[in-house]
């Protein structure tokens, strides 16, 4: 009996031809995938990484909510323009904490994997509320209700819980605090000891320029001014970090 | 009819959107509620409205139940309307960001609308009502399941509903084609195994002994997209009142994850699915058997093995492991050779028939959305080497190849077979008019040269002005020149997709007229009645 008449068999029996399909389809993705959650060497080893403040993670939220990553990546690739344009390659440790990635998969805009410190507060709010008008060239949509939309927070905590569930590092102290250190971040006059000792390298400032209430705006620019600056290069092997 | 059971199901759930749009902890999420509780009392009112306690005729169980697939044909032709405007409107916001109004209207919201209404809205219509239409002929068996074919059609409206909605809301898990958030992926999930259900129910009473090639494609479509669905969605609400969650996975995984989905989105729902689509609809209006048996066994399975594995050329050069980039791309390249396998099955069931390329437009737009299925099968493994990656990647190019794919292969075989089917679900003798089926063939396909030949133009320059050098070793152009030297490919563009859209528009005219029952008078195709010879 030759193999196209065995083949006769499955196109018999509908049963036989689910579960055939099933398997074979399976097969890709558990060699491809499932290795990466247990080669130690999948993510680099590097000093400074930590969970996203409050307010980051709220920014974050924003950054997703309005779809940023359909024109701007975060994901530097190891070539010299690149590395010349945007600063380091990016790591994988970078985003060992980002539920869900924004690597992204089209530079309509620049890269934004190390756009922090390299831009003032008040520039990036010009930016996001009339593009044209720091960048004449832009395409980018305007994001001017951001300023005028204050931070929703019935409960903070919750979404680090939610992050803390599916593996990211927030301990009872941060989660505890979620709601006071959403609020302090973006007052420079508040007392943000606790929140720099959980937080290292946390931006604490009026972010969007108006210091009566805690907006949407605040958040993005918060996200925006930390983005790239938590790794510490000067410790990095970079001949370690290969794979 | 009585609809005791539906109306009472429905109203509870309907209250139920009530409460969780009262109590919602986020405001998108409330006013998700609303837009789901309205559309619920609107299905309620419906179904109190057409009961009827008349007793109603028995159904007979040899015939075929086709009023799911009726309303599947007219859904996909008024969501491809919708999701191929919403493409034209953002192509235009890409030329004129002044067309962008916030928030609700901005770039990043309607895109995801654009994505999911015409992969999903749109083609995922073309599937439902083609493979229920294929699976009850080819195995001569009345639908599986009483009334859960109008369940299966239903519920997928009101996922559509409420993913549309939800992209316009801000609602997103900013997973590209898998967008929606938890509890509309869980709804997702309720459908689509009542699709599978429902298929695989057909096929088991089906009383043919052999089972039709273009159903193993459809079953291995609608398998394979439930696992991707399932685990690629995984993630944790921050609230089971809220609308925000956070996914399962983090970073490198998270991305290869996504993108073993994001490709097998194009491998199975745009691929495996419409070549089914392809083995029942080309040799049916070709009046022609399937080329080759044994290619069609060969290329089947080699495809839904190897497709799985090419996620990986999406993340070339990131920071995914090397060894899990090279796999990618060594098994894309080993693609091309079943794609073309499918593509040849398709092309040389016309063989002997060649002819009717003159005289049937149908035939002719099925024959070039083969033709552009070969040529996107062969331009993705090209774009998947490292170093072709590395220029065409983040670029328009991308951009290109998806819509030489899409409205190529997936837009232009839809379109065949729903010529095809809308005159016999209907009871016509023909279409309202051919003529006009041959204007949408030009259209069409005048429409996908000029988009993509344009995007290919952008892609590379923008990929060689991100890496040019000038003499002193330093980068010739800042990131705004390149942007600025995109806009009069960004309008030809928009001006391809209008021309795209149009067709589809005369199309919806030509089959809203063909359903009333009109035929249009004209002249017949040159060559469709042979030529009175001259008695001799």
């Amino acid at each position: 009996m030759g193999l196209m008449d065995r083949h006769a068999i499955i196109e018999k029996n509908a049963t036989l031809l689910l579960i055939g399909s099933l398997l074979v389809v399976t097969v890709g993705g558990i060699v491809e995938i499932a290795p990466l959650f247990y080669l130690d060497n999948t993510i680099e080893k590097v000093e400074g990484m930590r969970p996203y403040s409050p307010l980051e993670l709220a920014g974050r939220n924003i950054y997703v909510r309005e779809g940023c990553y359909l024109c701007h990546s975060q994901m530097i690739r190891p070539f010299r323009d690149e590395v010349e344009r945007y600063g380091h390659y990016s790591l994988a440790a970078e985003s060992m904490y980002d539920h869900p990635f924004q690597w992204g998969s089209k530079r309509t805009g620049p890269d934004l994997a190390r756009v922090g410190d390299r831009y003032s507060n008040l520039w990036h709010v010009e930016h996001l509320t009339d593009p044209r008008s720091v960048v004449p060239e832009s395409i980018m949509p305007s994001y001017a209700f951001l300023k005028d939309t204050p931070i929703e927070v019935k409960d903070f905590s919750t979404h680090l819980v939610a992050n803390r569930r599916v593996g990211v590092p927030y301990n009872d102290d941060m989660i505890a605090h979620a709601n006071a250190d959403l609020m302090v971040q973006a007052d420079p006059n508040a007392d943000t000891s606790g929140l720099e000792k959980r937080y290292p390298k946390a931006k604490i400032g009026d972010f969007d320029g108006n210091p009566q209430q805690v907006t949407e705006m605040d958040a993005l620019v918060a996200y925006l001014q930390m983005l790239g600056t938590l790794v510490d290069f000067k410790h990095y092997d970079e001949a370690a970090g290969y794979r | 009819m009585k609809f005791g059971t539906p109306i009472f199901a429905l109203g509870l759930f309907t209250f139920a959107a009530l409460v969780a749009a009262g109590f919602g902890v986020d405001e998108p999420f409330r006013q998700h509620m609303w837009v789901l509780f309205f559309v619920l009392l609107g299905f309620v009112a419906i179904l109190i409205r057409n009961t009827s306690f008349e007793a109603t005729a028995p159904i007979d169980p040899s015939a075929y139940m086709d009023g799911p697939i009726r309303y599947g044909a007219i859904a996909t032709m008024f969501w491809g309307v919708v999701g191929m405007l919403v493409g034209v409107v953002i192509a235009l916001q890409l030329a004129y960001p002044d067309l962008n109004i916030q928030p609700w209207f901005n770039f990043g919201r309607l895109r995801p609308l654009h994505t999911s209404g015409v992969v999903f809205a749109f083609g995922g219509n073309a599937l439902l009502c083609t493979s229920l239409y294929v699976v009850q002929r080819t195995c001569r068996a009345r639908l599986f399941g009483g009334d859960l074919g109008w369940f299966v059609f239903w519920g997928y409206q009101l996922f559509i509903v409420m993913a549309a909605t939800g992209y316009l809301l801000g609602i997103t898990e900013s997973r590209e084609y898998a967008e929606p958030e938890w509890y509309v992926d869980i709804w997702l999930t309720i459908v689509w195994v009542a699709y599978l259900i429902l298929f695989l129910g057909t096929i088991l009473k089906r009383k043919e002994p052999h089972i039709y090639v273009a159903n193993w494609f459809y079953l291995s479509f609608i398998v394979t997209i439930a696992m991707l669905h399932v685990v690629n969605n995984l993630s944790m609400p921050a609230s089971f009142l809220g609308s925000k969650s956070y996914s399962a996975f983090s970073g490198v995984q998270d991305a290869l994850t996504q993108w073993w989905y994001g490709h097998n989105a194009v491998g199975f729902f745009l691929t495996a699915g419409f070549l089914g689509m392809m083995y029942y609809f080309v040799p049916k209006q070709a009046n022609r058997p399937v080329y080759s048996y044994r290619l069609s066994i060969i290329h089947f399975w080699a495809i839904i093995f190897l497709y799985i594995w090419a996620g990986p050329h999406h993340l070339h050069y990131t920071a995914l492991p090397d060894w899990a980039q090279t796999l990618g791309m060594v098994f894309s390249i080993m693609l091309w050779m079943p794609s073309w396998g499918g593509m040849i099955n398709g092309l040389m069931t016309l063989s002997g028939a060649w002819d009717k390329l003159r005289t049937d437009p149908i035939i002719r737009m099925m024959v070039m959305a083969i033709a552009f299925y070969g040529m996107s099968t062969f331009e993705g493994p090209m774009m998947s080497i490292k170093t072709v990656n590395s220029l065409s990647h983040y670029t328009d190019w991308t951009i290109g190849h998806v819509h030489s794919g899409a409205l190529g292969w997936v837009g232009m075989i839809s379109f065949g077979a729903i010529y095809y089917m809308v005159p016999k679900l209907w009871n016509r003798q023909r279409l309202y008019s051919l003529r006009l089926v041959t204007w949408h063939f030009w259209l069409a396909t005048l429409g996908i040269v000029v988009y993509a030949a344009v995007m290919w133009v952008s892609g590379i320059m923008q990929g060689l002005m991100w890496r040019e050098y000038d003499e002193q070793g330093f980068l010739v152009y800042s990131f705004a020149e390149t942007v600025a030297a995109m806009h009069p490919y960004y309008v030809m563009r928009a001006i391809g997709g209008a021309m795209y859209l149009s067709g589809a528009l005369l199309m919806a005219w030509n089959i809203t007229m063909t359903i009333l029952g009109y035929q249009r008078e004209e002249e017949p195709m040159p060559g469709s009645v042979p030529a009175p010879q001259p008695a001799e």
